[in-house]
């Protein structure tokens, strides 16, 4: 069964008052970028595909990834990831350590995820950079450990909150690219949330205005 | 509540009887087998360092012989330990009570006694009570006139003394009309500790004894006297001496004790204690300095006995027995009476010690600012307590919270 | 999850259940029903004989005086302070030494400010003879006086820290820097501007801190003991005096008292509310009036003076009884002792090494109860998304606003009814009740300020809650966590009233041992006391705050700016 993420007349209403509304389907290695201005809701379109809707906050509709449906499902089992307009590593653990955090637990043994994590870092170009605090990085390196951190727990489907928008303009493009090119290759269907005409552009998908 | 109330009484009822042989002092082999192992919770006031290191030498030493552990659990006020006793009879926790021995005496005891608050009777039937002064120190078998009827063990005699700095007083004032008169021309330098503290409330009463015609009218419960003629001319004497006091009469130290430190500071002349001993043991402390020292007043001064007792809900009354009886020997008298060590006086007769421990007390050192015994001269004897209580009453109206 | 959703209700039960409970207690035998005693019959006596004690009028006005002057005090020294050194390196030094002053125990500092400010003191030594003239301490009634100055000094030095660390905490949601710009920039003075135009939205955000010290301040009984009047005492002193006293009839009145002294501090809050309306009335005509200066420079320098002083009052009192603790014969006016000795703590400290370890054990394990039951309310908050009113958080103040002399003797009676065993767990669950609120007030702001994202990105890599709670959350907020433990930790050293009455007596802590002995007024044995009873308690605290340090030493993301 090919990789689907399906958005059934999902409707998000507010204390009662409607919010958002959509009805999509994003294919496999597809991204589907959702445009509108600030306030719109639609980081709340992401917080209810997550699973984290706030109190207050209520979603008809279904859910569906891969022909699952995950509409009732506890946020940690629908392994859907997440990337952030910030790179949001936990600031406790090693660069190293983040990425252990987001490995299977099926992956069993020391040297095993280790060698998994190692592994990870040499595909970003980050190789030895295991040990460091994650403060230290650049906001390049940052971005591109979010990214495979999120990677490694093998989502099934990608959602992206504007998480190019802090990036300065070279590096903007790059990371965009590593990030379209990986979920791609993997298959994944993409939700991306923007204000960014050009993220749109460059994600070469459908495009819903909302607003 | 009434759940609570229920709970506790199905508890009660679903308890197996408590033991009902409580320990017999008259077999005292089985007291110190029942009391090995036991530990005694012995409340006593902890205001003062060298009390306080009496109390832990006598429990390291009734451990080491008697395996009894002593726990001094230090009130800053002894009516703490009867407010804890009659909170648990309120709760009906008639047995394992928190407290094992009170140091207590005068009204404290009263109120026990009348509230069947006390175990016993036990206390002359101790091995070592046969040494006890009973004749010479009628104070040992009755607290402020109240008859302890073995309810307390006596452990230290206690009179009254004046003690001052010879460097900036020579020559103190002996009598009450003559401390008026030194107030006068003195203002600010005496003071007493604030009745309802047992030692200010002393003062009153001491001061009494130096206006009243008839002493023995203080014997008898207040209430048989007339009382206001009696007191008339105390009123008359403390309102000349107030405004002469220490901060004229608007503050007073909150207890005995802190006497020592304004004396030490020089805030103060001359003050009251009821330890012969204290003033010795506080220049061997480095609490004051070595010029201090201690006088009577002509007449005599009141004396008075301190016992410990034990709760009629003591969890170990066998413990709180063997050390009460540890407090009456030889050994542990002439300690307290060191003035090194406490400077108390002793409830023992010499008479009817051996002669080696009669070799003790002789042995003793009193200290510099310690009176002998002859020259403490004859105590007199607590009035009855109700007169305390009345005294206190009318103080605080007068004075204590005039402003 | 069953458990954890029932967090809020079990902490709510085991922190106001003692308070409600302890009322009835002690309601009881104020309207004549303490049936130990042969109280039966309810009725209105004890409330009779109160009113007939000659002190009540003096005693109450003391409660109510002395209460209402230091928190208006407390406020006001705060206020300006804040107002002139806003971000100023004043500000900082001083949030620096924050920690370590809130940490000293009332009983401590009392006693430390005592000794500074006696006729006898050591401000009276330092200038004696040269300047005064005296060779001998004046006869001056400066501690102890029956107006209540000494003691109202006294709870503005430790009152201060407190209001001051409230506001810190309260002031970024008054977005202060923002609001301040557009006032200078309309030609407001540093310390108008920030009356005129941040301290409303402050004090809003500090009401129920400055409510808590209110009601402390009326009720007080250690640094009253130490530094109030006697002649008559305060209404809470008083009520301890006849709770302790040989007449056990007095325990009625004693229970009136409390009742009255309950009744006293409503009324004072209630007072203190209506004066908020009216300043808040007058401060709005006066905020909308235009006038941008009132002496701002003196203010400012009024305002440090005022913190400075009492800061240093509590640093220098310490000071004292560390020389005092080590003093040999040391008489007046000389400023120092002629002899310097340990032999006071080679006395003391081995007998009250025992009471330390004791006292840690006891903090510890209220503090571990206290932090468990905050982090499931915390944690129950965020997953089940409840969202705690404005009540809630009167709640949590209630054992604070409570006088504890009011609901204390009530719970002694019903923990002994109940057949609680009385000793170190009964002890424990006592300080629980002020433990908890201070626990929770210090961590919740930190604890919600967190960023959930965090959470949403690691429960997207698989983590379920439980995994995000202890290896994601817990970890991120180690150092506030550790804080606030270290504020429980020292709640619970401080406590009197609650270890000697529900104690019995039995459990003895450095604090009861302090006031204990403070009876005596050995200065030489209170020193070695006191120094115990505030090092306990530093200890925590710098263990709080370099615990953080020594963990996260490679992690610059996890440090404060």
């Amino acid at each position: 069964m090919s990789a689907q993420l399906h958005l059934d007349n999902l409707q998000i209403t507010c204390n009662g008052a409607p919010l958002v509304a959509l009805d999509a389907t994003v294919h496999a290695g597809e991204v589907l970028s959702v445009m509108g201005p600030s306030g719109i809701g639609k980081s709340t379109l992401l917080a209810a595909v997550m699973g984290t809707l706030p109190p207050g906050f209520a979603m008809t509709g279904r859910i569906r990834l891969n022909g699952q449906d995950i509409t009732h499902l506890p946020p940690e089992k629908r392994r859907v990831g997440i990337l952030y307009q910030e790179e949001l590593l936990f600031p406790h653990l090693s660069v190293a350590g983040n990425l252990a955090f987001a490995l299977p637990r099926h992956l069993r043994g020391r040297n095993k995820r280790r060698a998994h994590v190692d592994a990870a870092l040499e595909q970003i170009g980050l190789a030895g950079f295991g040990p460091r605090d994650p403060a230290t990085l650049s906001g390049g390196q940052k971005a591109r450990v979010a990214l495979m951190r999120m990677l490694l727990a093998e989502p099934r489907a990608l959602l992206l909150d504007e998480p190019f928008s802090r990036l300065d303009a070279a590096l903007r493009g790059q990371i965009r690219q590593l990030v379209f090119d990986r979920a791609r290759a993997q298959g994944l269907p993409v939700l991306l949330v923007t204000h960014d005409a050009a993220d749109a552009q460059a994600a070469g998908g459908p495009v819903v205005e909302l607003g | 509540m009434t759940l609570i109330a229920r709970l506790a009484a199905l508890a009660a009822l679903l308890a197996p009887p408590a033991a009902l042989a409580e320990p017999d002092p008259a077999d005292w082999d089985a007291v110190l087998a029942e009391a090995r192992g036991q530990t005694v919770y012995w409340n006593a006031w902890g205001g003062a360092t060298a009390t306080n290191a009496f109390i832990r030498w006598a429990g390291d030493t009734v451990e080491a012989r008697f395996g009894v552990t002593v726990e001094h659990v230090k009130l800053s006020d002894t009516g703490d330990a009867v407010s804890r006793v009659l909170a648990e009879k309120t709760a009906g926790k008639d047995t394992g009570g928190a407290i094992d021995l009170i140091w207590i005496n005068g009204a404290n005891f009263a109120a026990m006694k009348e509230a069947g608050l006390l175990f016993g009777p036990w206390a002359e039937e101790l091995p070592n009570w046969r040494y006890v002064d009973v004749a010479g120190k009628p104070a040992v078998t009755s607290d402020f006139t109240v008859p302890t009827e073995g309810l307390e063990a006596p452990w230290a005699m206690a009179q009254v003394v004046f003690y001052h700095d010879t460097a900036r007083l020579p020559d103190p004032p002996r009598t009450m009309a003559a401390l008026l008169d030194w107030a006068r021309a003195h203002p600010g330098r005496f003071t007493f500790p604030q009745p309802p503290d047992f030692l200010g409330s002393t003062f009153l009463k001491q001061a009494l004894y130096g206006v009243v015609d008839d002493p023995d009218l203080l014997q008898q419960p207040v209430e048989m006297a007339d009382y206001a003629a009696v007191t008339a001319p105390l009123w008359v004497f403390l309102d000349e001496l107030t405004p002469q006091l220490w901060r004229s009469g608007r503050a007073y130290p909150q207890t005995g004790p802190r006497q020592i430190q304004l004396m030490a500071d020089g805030e103060i002349d001359l003050a009251i204690s009821f330890s012969p001993g204290e003033a010795s043991t506080a220049i061997a402390n480095g609490q004051l300095p070595d010029t201090v020292r201690t006088y009577v007043l002509e007449g005599g001064t009141i004396g008075n006995a301190s016992f410990v007792a034990i709760p009629y809900n003591a969890t170990a009354k066998a413990g709180a027995m063997v050390l009460a009886d540890f407090l009456l020997s030889p050994e542990a008298q002439a300690r307290a009476q060191d003035p090194d060590v406490l400077g108390y006086g002793t409830v023992l007769a010499m008479d009817k010690l051996s002669e080696a421990d009669r070799a003790r007390f002789a042995a003793l050192d009193l200290g510099i600012a310690t009176l002998s015994p002859e020259d403490l001269g004859p105590a007199l004897p607590e009035p009855h307590p109700s007169w305390m209580t009345r005294l206190q009453d009318d103080w605080i109206a007068r004075y204590g919270v005039a402003d | 999850m069953r458990p954890l959703r029932a967090a809020p209700a079990l902490t709510l039960i085991l922190m106001l259940g003692p308070v409600a409970a302890g009322l009835l207690g002690t309601l009881a035998p104020a309207l004549g029903v303490l049936p130990a005693l042969g109280g039966v019959r309810p009725g209105l006596t004890p409330f009779d004989t109160l009113l007939h004690w000659p002190g009540l009028p003096r005693a109450v006005g003391l409660s109510l005086g002395t209460g209402l002057a230091a928190t208006a005090i407390s406020l006001a020294v705060v206020v300006l302070f804040v107002a002139g050194w806003q971000g100023g390196r004043a500000m900082r030094g001083l949030e620096r030494l924050l920690a370590p002053l809130l940490s000293v125990p009332h009983a401590a500092a009392a006693f430390g400010i005592a000794f500074l400010i006696a006729p006898s003191g050591w401000v009276a030594r330092a200038l004696s003879p040269w300047a005064t003239g005296w060779d001998r301490p004046p006869d001056l009634l400066i501690v102890q006086d029956p107006w209540g100055v000494a003691m109202v000094a006294g709870l503005v030095a430790k009152e201060v820290p407190f209001l001051l660390l409230m506001t810190l905490a309260a002031l970024p949601q008054a977005r202060p820097v923002q609001r301040m710009g557009v006032a200078r920039a309309l030609g407001y003075g540093p310390v108008t501007g920030w009356l005129k135009a941040v301290f409303p939205a402050v004090y809003a955000q500090i009401r129920l801190p400055v409510y808590a010290v209110l009601a402390y301040s009326m009720s007080v009984v250690d640094v009253a003991i130490i530094l109030g009047p006697n002649t008559p005492p305060p209404l809470a002193v008083q009520v301890v005096r006849w709770m302790a006293d040989p007449d056990l009839s007095m325990r009625f009145t004693a229970s009136a008292g409390a009742v009255l002294q309950l009744v006293l501090v409503v009324g004072a809050l209630a007072l203190w509310h209506l004066g908020e309306r009216l300043a808040g009335a007058t401060g709005r005509r006066w905020a909308t009036g235009g006038a941008r200066r009132h002496g701002d420079g003196a203010l400012r320098a009024l305002g440090l003076g005022a913190v400075t002083l009492a800061g240093l009052a509590v640093v220098a009192g310490l000071a004292g009884l560390a020389v005092w603790s080590v003093a040999g014969f040391w008489a007046f006016p000389d400023a120092l002792p002629g002899g310097l000795s340990l032999r006071h703590w080679g006395a003391q400290a081995p007998a009250l090494a025992d009471t330390a370890g004791r006292t840690v054990w006891i903090a510890g394990a209220a503090t571990a109860l206290a932090m468990a039951l905050v982090l499931a309310c915390l944690e129950a908050e965020h997953r089940f998304g409840l969202t705690p009113g404005a009540r809630s958080l009167w709640l949590l103040y209630a054992p604070l606003l409570v006088p504890q002399v009011a609901f204390l003797p009530g719970v002694q009676t019903l923990a002994l009814m109940g057949g609680v065993n009385v000793g170190m767990g009964a002890v424990i669950l006592g300080h629980l009740v002020f433990v908890l609120p201070y626990v929770f007030l210090s961590l919740a702001a930190p604890w919600r300020a967190w960023d959930r994202r965090y959470a949403t990105v690691a429960a997207a890599l698989g983590a379920g809650p439980g995994r995000i709670f202890w290896t994601v959350r817990l970890p991120m907020l180690a150092a506030p966590v550790l804080t606030a433990a270290a504020v429980g930790f020292a709640v619970s050293v401080g406590q009197y009233l609650p270890t000697l009455l529900i104690g019995g007596g039995r459990v003895q802590t450095l604090t009861t041992e302090a006031v204990a002995l403070a009876s005596g007024g050995d200065r030489r044995v209170i020193g070695v006391t006191a120094l115990m009873q505030t090092g306990v308690v530093v200890l925590g605290f710098a263990l709080a705050l370099a615990l953080p340090r020594v963990i996260a030493r490679n992690r610059r993301g996890l440090r404060p700016e």
